[in-house]
C-alpha cells in the first residue's frame, strides 16, 4: 500500500486553475520525482499535501487516513515535513534556532538531540555555522538548512521543493548525493525539480506534469529513456 | 526544592523593594514628579505589550489605545457603577480600609483585563487573513469604534466621561507599587516568551508565516495568543490609568494615543524588550521636560522624532537587548583588548 497517495487532486488560486485532477502514489522507502516546466502545478502540489493550499476537490491521504483538509502544523505532526521552494529559512534567527523550529511538534528531547546530530553529520557546514544567523549563509547552505529544518521534524515523508535551484553545479551534485543519503536511511523522498536529468537519476519513480495534469508516469530508469522526456526536459 | 526557596524568597524581596520604593517616592518626590513617572510606567506596560505584537510576532497593529481603553472602562466601570450595589451586598467590598481598596483594585484588574483580552480575541481573527497595511487599518479602525462606541454611552458619561474615580492606586502610597509590579511581569513574561521555544515560534511566524506554517508552527495559535496577551496588559495599564488619575474620556484614548505606542516600538526597535522600555520613558518624559519651551515644545518633539529615525531607521536597539549578557560580553570583550 503506498504511503501517500493523491487522487484527483484539484486546486485553484482565486479563479485561476492550478491542479486539473493530480493523481499520484509515493510508496514506503522511495523517492519520487515530480518534473514538469514553470507552472505546471509541482510546488502546488506540494503546498496541497503540506495544507497550505486548500484543494477544491479530491482527497490526499497519507499513511491510510485522509489529510486533505487539516491544517498544515496537523500534517507535520503526522509525519510530513517540507524544505519549501525559494529555501524560505528564517533570516535572522541563527542556524541552530532554524533547526529547533523544525523539531518543534516534537516533545521528545532526547530524540531531538540525536536528529542534531544526524543533520550535522549530513552537513558538517551547519555545525560550524551553528550560532550564526541563518540570512548570512550562501545559497547552498541555506538550502542544506531548510533541508536540514525539514528532517529535524523527522518526517517519514519529506517533500523537497527544488532542493538545486540556483546553486553552484558542483555542489548540486552533493545535495542530490545528500538526498540519496537521507532516503536510505528510511525517509521516503517527493522531490520537485526543474533539473529533470539529476532528478530522475537519483529517484526510483517520476510522474512528468503538465499544465496542471500527469501526463506521464514510469520508472524513473524508463523516463530517462524516453524520446519525448528526453526532448522536452532533457533538452535533446 | 532549594530552586524553589530561592524563588520565592526572590519574589518576596522584588516585592520588598518594590514597596519600599513606592512608599519612598510618594512620601520624597514632588507630585508632578512622580506623576510623570507613574505615566512612564503605565506608556511602558503598553509599549512592551505591543511589542509583542508588533515586534515579536510581526503583525503591524496601531489601535492598541482601544485595548487601553476598554480596559480602562470596564475596570472604572467596576469602581464607579457596579461596586457600591455589590458593597452593600458584600460588606468585603466596602471601600473605607485600605484593604477594602485593594480588593475592589484586583477586582477591577481582572475585569478589565478579561474585557480586554476578549476584545482582543476578537480583533486578533482578522489578523490571521490580514497582512501589513491591511491590518493596521483594521486595527486603526478598531480603536476608533472602540472611542466613539464610550463616547456615545451614557452610563459611563459620554463624551464628559467618567470623572471622580476612586483613587484605588495610590491608596496605601502604592502607586508606584501596582504600576511597576505589572511592568516587571509583562517585561519578564517578554523575556521568558523570547527565550524559550515556545518563543521561538513567534518570530518565526515574524520572519516568515509560510515557512512557519511548514515548520509545523500553528501559526494562527501564535497570533491569536498575541494579540490576547497584548491586550490583557493594556487593559490592565487602563485600570491603572483609570484609577491612579481618576478622570478618563474617549479622549484620553484618541487615535493620538495609539499612534504614540506604536512610534514607541518602532523608535525602540521592533522586537527589543529594552528599546520599548526606553523609548516610552523617552516618549512620555520628554514632552514634560520640554516644557519650558513652551509652544515650541511639539516642534522639539517631533523634530527628534524624525532626527532618530533617520539617524536609526531600525529604531534605537535593532533587535538588541540590553541585560545581563550585554553587560557580560561588553565585559569579556573589554577583557580581551587588555589581554
Amino acid at each position: 500500500m503506498s504511503l501517500l497517495s493523491l487522487r484527483d487532486l484539484h486546486v485553484y488560486y482565486g479563479a485561476i486553475r492550478a491542479l486539473e485532477g493530480i493523481s499520484l502514489d509515493v510508496n514506503a522507502g522511495e523517492i519520487v520525482t515530480m518534473i514538469g516546466a514553470n507552472g505546471a502545478g509541482k510546488s502546488t502540489t506540494i503546498r496541497a499535501i503540506s495544507g497550505l493550499v486548500r484543494p477544491r476537490q479530491g482527497e490526499i491521504t497519507f499513511d491510510g487516513a485522509s489529510i486533505t483538509n487539516l491544517p498544515p502544523h496537523q500534517i507535520v505532526m503526522r509525519g510530513v515535513s517540507q524544505s519549501p521552494e525559494g529555501r524560505r529559512v528564517f533570516a535572522n534567527l541563527t542556524v541552530f534556532e532554524n533547526l529547533e523550529l523544525g523539531a518543534y511538534t516534537r516533545r521528545d528531547r532526547s530524540g531531538i538531540v540525536g536528529d542534531l546530530e544526524r543533520v550535522f553529520a549530513l552537513f558538517p557546514r551547519l555545525k560550524e555555522r551553528m550560532y550564526q544567523s541563518a540570512g548570512t549563509l550562501s545559497g547552498g547552505e541555506q538550502q542544506m538548512l531548510a533541508i536540514g529544518r525539514a528532517l529535524m521534524a523527522r518526517p517519514r515523508l519529506l517533500l523537497l521543493d527544488e532542493p538545486s535551484l540556483g546553486l553552484a553545479p558542483f555542489l548540486v551534485q552533493s545535495i542530490f548525493e545528500i538526498i540519496q543519503d537521507i532516503n536510505r536511511q528510511g525517509v521516503t523522498i517527493l522531490l520537485v525539480e526543474q533539473n529533470a536529468n539529476q532528478a530522475l537519476r537519483v529517484a526510483h519513480r517520476g510522474y512528468v506534469l503538465e499544465t496542471g495534469r500527469v501526463v506521464l508516469a514510469d520508472s524513473a530508469a524508463n523516463l530517462l529513456r524516453n524520446e519525448e522526456v528526453r526532448r522536452a526536459y532533457l533538452g535533446e | 526544592m532549594r530552586f524553589w526557596v530561592n524563588r520565592l524568597l526572590g519574589v518576596t524581596g522584588a516585592l520588598a523593594l518594590l514597596y519600599a520604593i513606592s512608599v519612598w517616592a510618594t512620601e520624597n518626590l514632588q507630585e508632578y514628579y512622580f506623576k510623570v513617572i507613574i505615566l512612564c510606567g503605565i506608556y511602558i506596560i503598553l509599549a512592551v505589550s505591543l511589542n509583542l505584537v508588533n515586534g515579536i510576532t510581526g503583525q503591524f497593529s496601531i489601535g492598541h489605545g482601544g485595548f487601553y481603553a476598554v480596559g480602562a472602562y470596564v475596570g472604572a466601570a467596576w469602581t464607579v457603577l457596579w461596586q457600591p450595589e455589590a458593597a452593600r451586598a458584600l460588606p468585603l467590598l466596602q471601600l473605607n480600609t485600605l484593604h477594602g481598596h485593594i480588593v475592589n483594585l484586583l477586582i477591577a484588574l481582572m475585569l478589565g483585563a478579561f474585557a480586554a483580552g476578549c476584545t482582543g480575541f476578537l480583533v486578533g481573527l482578522p489578523s490571521l487573513r490580514l497582512r501589513g497595511d491591511y491590518l493596521a487599518i483594521v486595527t486603526l479602525g478598531f480603536g476608533e469604534v472602540i472611542r466613539v462606541v464610550l463616547l456615545n454611552i451614557d452610563a459611563v458619561g459620554g463624551a464628559r466621561g467618567l470623572i471622580g474615580i476612586p483613587s484605588l492606586v495610590q491608596s496605601g502610597n502604592l502607586g508606584f507599587f501596582w504600576v511597576f509590579l505589572f511592568v516587571v511581569l509583562l517585561i519578564a513574561i517578554s523575556r521568558n516568551l523570547l527565550q524559550s521555544s515556545y518563543g521561538l515560534a513567534f518570530l518565526a511566524v515574524r520572519e516568515d508565516e509560510v515557512a512557519a506554517d511548514a515548520t509545523g508552527v500553528n501559526t494562527t495559535r501564535v497570533k491569536v495568543t498575541a494579540f490576547v496577551l497584548a491586550a490583557v496588559f493594556a487593559g490592565i495599564a487602563g485600570v491603572l490609568y483609570a484609577h491612579f488619575f481618576i478622570n478618563i474620556s474617549p479622549d484620553t484614548f484618541d487615535m493620538n494615543t495609539s499612534i504614540i505606542i506604536t512610534t514607541m516600538v518602532v523608535l525602540g526597535g521592533s522586537g527589543s524588550i529594552t528599546g520599548s522600555v526606553l523609548a516610552a520613558t523617552f516618549l512620555t518624559a520628554m514632552p514634560e521636560l520640554l516644557r519650558d519651551f513652551k509652544e515650541y515644545r511639539m516642534v522639539i518633539f517631533s523634530t527628534l522624532l524624525i532626527l532618530i529615525m533617520l539617524t536609526r531607521p531600525q529604531g534605537l536597539f535593532g533587535h538588541g537587548e540590553l541585560g545581563y549578557a550585554t553587560f557580560q560580553r561588553l565585559i569579556r570583550s573589554g577583557r580581551g583588548k587588555t589581554l
